[in-house]
């Protein structure tokens, strides 16, 4: 399982970025979130943080 | 774009506590290169915008700004049995902000000052020497610069990576961090714009509350701030308590924000050598209202001043800027473990508790509780049987 990021629904806070305890993710003005799938380990601290519920965890692509 | 390759401070992040630190460094002689990675510094808000009056006036502004949409008497605290306490601010005024100008405006005095400020420049690295910091990498129109500096001062958020690349941990904790959402309505109809309304209950917003603060008779921000670790997210939360109140659920969404608030967690180094942090990215909020405008301000004033003596005197070396740590601790830092603890304590209580307590203390009192004087609180609280132990845990 690896965390996946909608960035359509993303308002760009960056709140995620600092709880994610491994530092997998980056804001990124123009894109959003950016996932590190191979750092991630699908702890789920982003998905219920998340203000807007951007985030789930899924199976690796 | 004219920009030098050396600055004597490299401030990266243009909010609040960026642009006070890049202000107080350039009004000390200092040269000063302040950089923000957002397009517009100011917008989008992650922000409710609430500050003090005596505040705005600290910064040198005035009261009639336009960036202030209205002053605040006073505050209605609502507790979950629907009991409303008026708390009214003896000495002093809040003000509800428009941040897209309070932000320009701050950036407006550092500019002035001589600092020089670029937006649209992201950060990607910093450059270390030996193992210590000696500037930044930064991508400013898509080319990519290494501008070199005495000091570094990290003021970039809550996301702030630029700590952690400098190799302080500033992550947040799970349970150290708020989930935030708020949008801003038009539409709406205060009978009383001057006065500002809080929300509690463990139903609508647990471990939390909900806000209204009016930006004029038709227009709020209205939000929530939770504890991170909620089944709903804030926005279902928020989404769900404005169908229950046809006054705000009439009003139009003009603005969506969201934001993560690092209310626990105090950093308790946050220097290096050549480096300071400061703002929401060394977690510097008020723990129990969520606040951090003038938290990040303050900050960011000791670590120039700081800046500016360890510049002077050639020693920028960790142990000089650790006095940066020194005076925060001891102005604020102390007062907000203390208004963790108590918010430790509220976090703690029942809906039952929170009607009980709405019916025995002032506004007054709640206000002082918030800011770190709670000992009337704890007072009323140990009469109250039922209250008993959770006081015992704040004395």
């Amino acid at each position: 399982m690896v965390s996946k990021i909608d960035n359509e629904k993303c308002l760009r806070c960056g709140g995620c970025v600092s709880v994610c305890p491994v530092d997998c993710l980056l804001l990124d003005e123009a894109k959003g979130i950016i996932v590190d799938a191979k750092k991630c380990t699908s702890c789920g601290v982003c998905v219920n943080f998340c203000p807007v519920g951007a985030f789930s965890l899924k199976k690796e692509d | 774009m004219l920009f030098k390759n050396e600055y004597d401070v490299i401030i990266v992040g243009a909010g609040p506590g960026g642009s006070m630190a890049a202000r107080v460094c350039a009004e000390g002689g200092l040269s000063v290169l302040l950089l923000e990675k957002r397009q517009e510094i100011g917008a989008p808000k992650r922000c409710g915008e609430g500050l003090r009056v005596s505040f705005v006036k600290h910064l040198g502004f005035k009261e009639t700004e336009g960036f202030v949409t209205t002053m605040i008497d006073n505050t209605c605290l609502v507790a979950p049995n629907g009991k409303e306490i008026i708390a009214t601010f003896s000495d002093d005024k809040g003000s509800i902000l428009e941040r897209k100008l309070f932000d320009k405006a701050l950036c407006y005095k550092a500019a002035e000052a001589g600092a020089k400020i670029i937006a649209k420049a992201t950060v990607v690295d910093v450059l270390k020497e030996n193992g210590k910091i000696t500037g930044i990498k930064a991508k400013i129109d898509s080319k990519t610069f290494e501008i070199k500096s005495k000091i570094v001062i990290a003021a970039d958020g809550v996301e702030s990576k630029i700590a952690r690349m400098a190799g302080l941990d500033t992550k947040n904790r799970a349970q150290d961090i708020d989930s935030g959402f708020q949008y801003e309505m038009a539409g709406l109809e205060f009978k009383n714009p001057h006065r500002i309304y809080l929300y509690f209950g463990t139903s609508i917003a647990p471990r939390g509350y909900i806000w209204i603060f009016p930006k004029g008779k038709t227009v709020a921000n209205v939000g929530i701030g939770i504890a991170g670790d909620n089944k709903k997210t804030a926005k279902e939360y928020l989404d769900e308590w404005i169908e229950t109140q046809p006054n705000i659920k009439k009003g139009s969404i003009i603005e969506v924000n969201s934001g993560g608030i690092p209310v626990g967690g105090l950093l308790k180094k946050m220097t290096l050598d050549n480096f300071m942090v400061v703002g929401d990215a060394a977690h510097q909020v008020n723990p129990m209202h969520g606040g951090g405008i003038e938290e990040a301000i303050i900050a960011g004033e000791i670590a120039a001043q700081v800046a500016i003596k360890a510049i002077n005197s050639g020693d920028t070396s960790d142990k000089t800027l650790q006095e940066y740590n020194g005076i925060w601790w001891k102005i604020r830092g102390k007062n907000l473990e203390k208004i963790k603890k108590y918010r430790n304590l509220v976090e703690k209580l029942t809906d039952k508790d929170m009607n009980i307590l709405a019916g025995a203390i002032s506004g007054t009192a709640l206000i002082d509780f918030a800011l770190g004087n709670g000992e009337t609180v704890v007072k009323i609280l140990m009469k109250n049987p039922k209250l008993f132990k959770l006081a015992r845990h704040i004395i």
